[in-house]
């Protein structure tokens, strides 16, 4: 792709205490793309993300946002950038509506200081409906009333609606069914489809395939390996999620060239 | 509304330029549907109240006699108003168990400050005063359970130890303090006459439809879909009724209590300040999922010690119009079954002990049931133990149907 990035780490490391979480790891996120941020357990897919969106501080390594260096210090600076994270825990209040917790601490309000339930109202149901999300028969139900897609739906809706430019999604379909999978992945693609930036992360190989379009592999904190979708096998993103060929081996010095591709 | 669920419900022949109107029977169905998923709101008061008044009058007639009906009111006040501050901290998930001693301290110290020997101040001067103590200690609830984590449980026990303290120091070695000062006596045993009872039905029946149409008036203005004008008007008449029907009771009495009305005016600020404020959304957030609402950049604790703070102040009022109705304050203020009937009104009327659900207005609907029950069974003279025996009872009822209600919407959650 030959236009900017929206979003580019490079070298970042990250130390806590004896343990390298991350070794100089680059990562390219473009407009209207999905892209699959793999590895195993402790493969520090948590820590990069925490990093993008401000709650760690990288030892080293830097951003650029939209080709301009950037510094991410906190959750605000990256919101203020135009990047959400949507968290596996999702962050809804089950006992507030859909409307009332896609504007939680923004909420609009008049001249006399009361609530703009009606313009918020309205504005939950267009986003709603620029991405398509049919399944909600009422903004105006308790999330406690909506099931794991729906709210997966919620939480990404919440994220998008506040002008981000790239979005990044925890797990999106881990405790969801097939019929909801599908939902919350079609939900994805067309994220991307609006010009978004989407990195996703998830141990769910079969289902990422079907939506990014490059994987980023992560493994023992350095970045392994990076494939086009339709070029690539599950097979071969296993092998680089397992084996793939580290440039710093944990314990030793630096000996080895960089070895990705 | 997305297209395939507004088709449904949308009556044709009722659809304005920009928004639509539901049907009166779709709109009917949303609340059997919502019903059914627990979410019960004033059902089961209305029911409970229903039953109360159908067993007592049977057994009394003078049960539903004006007399005995204005006196109900009159009798509620207090515990309605101190049980306004509890949904307060009950919707944040936490309790205050020092509002029975709070609402004695602030009684004891205002009649203190207006025994009139000289030294007396200004009425004024010695409500701001019962009014600012109980603030600080309201801030101070809040800054132990918020900022240091105590429990709140343990924090306003101690509270409440310390408050029972205060008043038997305060009270002296009468153990009793007249209250002589017109303007607290006032608060509880002032009637209104006819005519001003009849306006403020009116006011408050037009003030509400305003309410309503200037709302549905915003709904279609934005697209949005409305409900029916007949939801509408039958929701208008329901408070016109209650309204008109509450003054004509009060009238052929001895008026329209004026503490009724200062409670009116308490129950419409909270409630606007808890439905339709951005605090009172926070309010919800954090007692529903704290975590959550911090990370939606909403300051937790703020949020948490302004609710003790609502908590303790509106417990100190409610010991002002105690002290007004029984014209005195002894040592024993705050003490007796007033804590519990405070919280127990709160749970009654469907505030949840869980945080996070529950309406101002519990608090009313709640000591009305706890009021009549006591005022049945005194009219049937029964004894003091079987009274208590029967609020027990109705108190495991109704904590019984709020978690019932809250495991059906958890069940209809995971569908």
């Amino acid at each position: 792709m030959a236009e900017v990035p929206l979003l580019e780490a490079r070298g970042v490391s990250k130390r806590f205490g004896a343990v390298q979480a991350l070794y100089n790891v680059d990562l390219t996120l473009h407009p209207g793309e999905v892209l699959g941020l793999v590895g195993d357990n402790g493969a520090g897919k948590s820590t990069l993300i925490k990093a993008i969106a401000g709650t760690y501080h990288p030892d080293e390594g830097e951003f650029f946002f939209e080709g301009r260096p950037v510094r991410i210090r906190s959750p605000r600076d990256s919101a203020d950038l135009g990047i959400e994270v949507v968290y596996q825990d999702l962050a809804l209040c089950d006992n507030l509506t859909v409307v009332q917790n896609m504007f939680l601490g923004r909420e609009e309000v008049n001249r006399f200081h009361a609530l703009s339930e009606a313009h918020m109202q309205r504005r939950a149901e267009e986003t709603m409906e620029s991405l398509a999300v049919t399944t909600l028969s009422s903004v105006k139900q308790t999330v406690a009333r909506l099931s794991g897609g729906q709210r997966q739906s919620v939480a990404v809706a919440k994220a998008v609606m506040w002008n981000s430019k790239a979005v990044i999604l925890d797990e999106p379909t881990a405790a969801l069914g097939v019929a909801q999978t599908r939902q919350v992945l079609d939900l994805v693609r067309r994220l991307a489809d609006h010009g978004l930036g989407v990195i996703v992360i998830s141990h769910n190989l079969h289902d990422l395939f079907e939506v990014v379009d490059r994987f980023l592999v992560l493994r023992l904190g350095q970045s392994v390996a990076r494939f086009d979708r339709d070029k690539t096998s599950q097979q071969e993103v296993v092998e680089a999620i397992t084996a793939g060929t580290l440039s710093h081996v944990p314990g030793q010095s630096e000996l080895e060239e960089v070895v990705t591709q | 509304m997305t297209a395939a669920s507004s088709a449904a419900g949308v009556d044709a022949a009722d659809i304005s330029p920009r928004g639509r109107r539901l049907s009166f029977s779709a709109g009917l169905t949303n609340w059997t549907q919502n019903v059914r998923a627990g979410e019960i709101g004033s059902l089961p008061v209305a029911l409970g109240l229903a039953v109360i008044a159908f067993i007592f009058q049977i057994q009394n007639d003078r049960f539903l006699s004006s007399q005995n009906l204005t006196n109900l009111l009159v009798q509620m006040a207090a515990v309605a108003t101190i049980s306004t501050g509890v949904v307060f901290v009950l919707l944040l998930g936490e309790i205050d168990l020092s509002v029975g001693a709070m609402s004695g301290v602030a009684g004891i110290t205002a009649a203190r400050l207006l025994i009139p020997d000289g030294n007396q101040v200004n009425v004024v001067i010695a409500l701001a005063v019962a009014g600012a103590i109980a603030l600080a200690v309201g801030a101070t609830h809040g800054f132990f359970v918020a900022k240091l984590g105590v429990p709140s449980l343990i924090v306003t026990l101690a509270t409440l130890f310390i408050g029972q303290g205060v008043i038997l120091a305060i009270a002296g070695q009468q153990g009793l303090i007249r209250i002589q000062d017109k303007t607290i006596i006032g608060i509880a045993n002032v009637f209104l006459t006819d005519g001003w009872g009849w306006l403020l039905a009116a006011a408050m029946v037009l003030g509400y439809a305003a309410l309503v149409i200037s709302a549905d008036r915003t709904t279609l203005a934005q697209g949005l879909t409305a409900q029916s004008t007949a939801s509408m008007l039958a929701k208008i008449s329901l408070v016109a009724v209650m309204a008109f029907g509450t003054v004509a009771i009060t009238n052929s009495d001895r008026g329209f209590p004026l503490v009724a009305v200062i409670l009116a005016v308490m129950i419409i600020f909270w409630t606007f300040v808890a439905e339709r404020t951005r605090f009172g959304r926070h309010l919800y957030a954090v007692g529903g999922n704290a975590e959550a609402a911090n990370r939606a950049g909403i300051n937790v604790d703020r949020i948490r010690i302004a609710g003790f703070m609502i908590a303790s102040f509106m417990a100190a009022a409610g010991g002002i119009v105690l002290a007004s109705r029984l014209r005195s304050v002894d040592n024993s203020a705050g003490g007796g079954n007033l804590l519990l009937n405070a919280i127990a009104a709160a749970v009654i009327g469907g505030t949840s002990l869980f945080g996070g659900r529950g309406r101002i207005s519990s608090a009313v609907q709640g000591a009305l049931v706890i009021a009549s029950v006591e005022s049945g069974m005194g009219l049937l003279g029964w004894p003091s133990d079987r009274k208590f025996i029967v609020t027990g009872a109705i108190l495991l009822l109704a904590v019984t149907i709020d978690t019932l209600s809250r495991r059906t919407r958890q069940t209809q959650g995971r569908a």
